[in-house]
């Protein structure tokens, strides 16, 4: 578990889950620095950071004068990217956590496959 | 980015007590400050020497390029709101809020009405009346009404509870997002102002020991939990900034990990989480404390 990334890192982050959860639709503007920075109580200019890394990233785009926006397939990139990620972040946590209590993968996938059909 | 105050070689002495031994740092223009640092470590007299209201014993003070000291043009953009202000005898709160603009060309006082009324500061009765918490919301509304280029709160809440801080930190942003500008914020209470700070300089005895853009200072330190064997495997020849432990487990705090490092700490079964501002400062100032003994 890494809880130790900086505040910007995380409020991107949370920018990702919104447009992957499509509470933020592509093409949507996204509130502006000063509403990020009030709602999560931060500096504005760490807001700017995390917003920023996301427009690096191509995730979201600047129309000038107006604000910042989702840009079209950004939900795409992002559903990619972490299934990237998903088995660093919860597979492989999951079967070292399965390893200590003596759950073999094959009961694991038996586990799972309970949970998803209960 | 132009710098609002420039400070080289500072020094201060008090008859045998070094205030502020040989200081040198630069403010940008339009951030959030924090000034940080243990009672008696020397703020406040930096906060006296930086808006002109005592005499450096050495050493250069720049404030918007020109000295300070019975500066009228530098110290009308200076709005300085300190714990123990004092008020004329037979002082009502409406005769502060009457007079103040006055002293702050930017002075906003519809602003200032919106907050009297935020913080039910009773207008009518006479200050040294005032509960400690009431006094304090006097000197966070002149601060944040003032609008000045240049603000500094040092340690501004006093007796405020827990509703009336988090409105002044909640307005102070807002206001700040709309209307940019310099904010020095000199406080103990770390934990509740570190998401606000864009820069945090840390004074310890009269000296500088951290000058630093604040997400770089978090993440100059990481905690790292695990087995005792997990963890001593992963530290060991890693500068340790404090150890903790119970039974089989440990936990330890460590400078700075790359991202390659902290999959590897995750790889190895330890939990990472991140070092709060105020952690990082109590470890900082503790281990200053140690060369310190050291050396002598």
């Amino acid at each position: 578990m890494d809880d130790s990334r900086p505040i910007f890192v995380q409020i991107a982050e949370q920018i990702e889950n919104d447009i992957i959860a499509g509470v933020m639709s592509e093409e949507g503007q996204v509130p502006s620095t000063t509403e990020f920075a009030a709602f999560y109580r931060i500096n504005p200019a760490t807001a700017l950071k995390g917003v920023n890394l996301l427009v690096d990233e191509g995730i979201l785009y600047k129309k000038r004068g107006i604000g910042m926006f989702v840009s079209p397939g950004a939900q795409d990139t992002l559903v990619t990217k972490r299934r990237e990620q998903f088995a660093d972040e919860y597979v492989r946590p999951l079967l070292t956590e399965a390893a200590k209590l003596g759950i073999t993968p094959d009961s694991l996938a038996d586990m799972i496959r309970k949970e998803a059909t209960s | 980015m132009t710098d609002v105050i420039q400070v080289t070689g500072l020094t201060k002495r008090f008859a045998s007590l070094e205030a502020v031994k040989d200081v040198t740092f630069s403010v940008g223009e339009n951030k959030i400050y924090g000034l940080l640092g243990r009672n008696g470590a020397g703020k406040t007299t930096i906060m006296q020497l930086l808006t002109g209201q005592d005499f450096a014993t050495s050493g250069s003070i720049k404030v918007f390029g020109e000295s300070p000291v019975e500066n009228a043009s530098v110290l009308q953009n200076i709005s300085f709101i300190k714990e123990s202000q004092r008020y004329p005898e037979d002082f009502k709160p409406k005769h502060v809020f009457r007079s103040a603009p006055w002293f702050f060309a930017n002075w906003d006082a519809e602003f200032a009405d919106r907050l009297i009324e935020q913080f039910r500061l009773p207008l009518d009765r006479k200050i040294k009346k005032l509960s400690r918490g009431q006094l304090s919301s006097i000197g966070v509304i002149v601060g944040l009404a003032s609008r000045a280029p240049l603000t500094f709160f040092d340690e501004p809440y006093l007796g405020l509870d827990a509703v009336a801080r988090q409105l002044f930190y909640d307005t102070l942003l807002a206001d700040y997002a709309e209307h940019p500008r310099t904010v020095i914020l000199s406080t103990h209470l770390i934990d509740e102002v570190a998401n606000l700070l864009e820069h945090v300089i840390v004074i310890d005895e009269g000296r500088i020991i951290i000058d630093q853009d604040a997400d770089s200072l978090r993440s100059t330190a990481t905690n790292l939990v695990g087995t005792t064997k997990a963890v001593e495997s992963f530290v060991a020849g890693r500068e340790i900034m404090h150890r903790d432990g119970i039974g089989g487990l440990a936990s330890v705090t460590v400078a700075g990990l790359s991202p390659q490092e902290k999959q590897q700490a995750t790889a190895a079964g330890l939990e990472l989480s991140a070092v709060s501002l105020q952690q990082l400062i109590v470890r900082r100032t503790n281990t200053s404390e140690k060369e310190f003994e050291q050396s002598a």
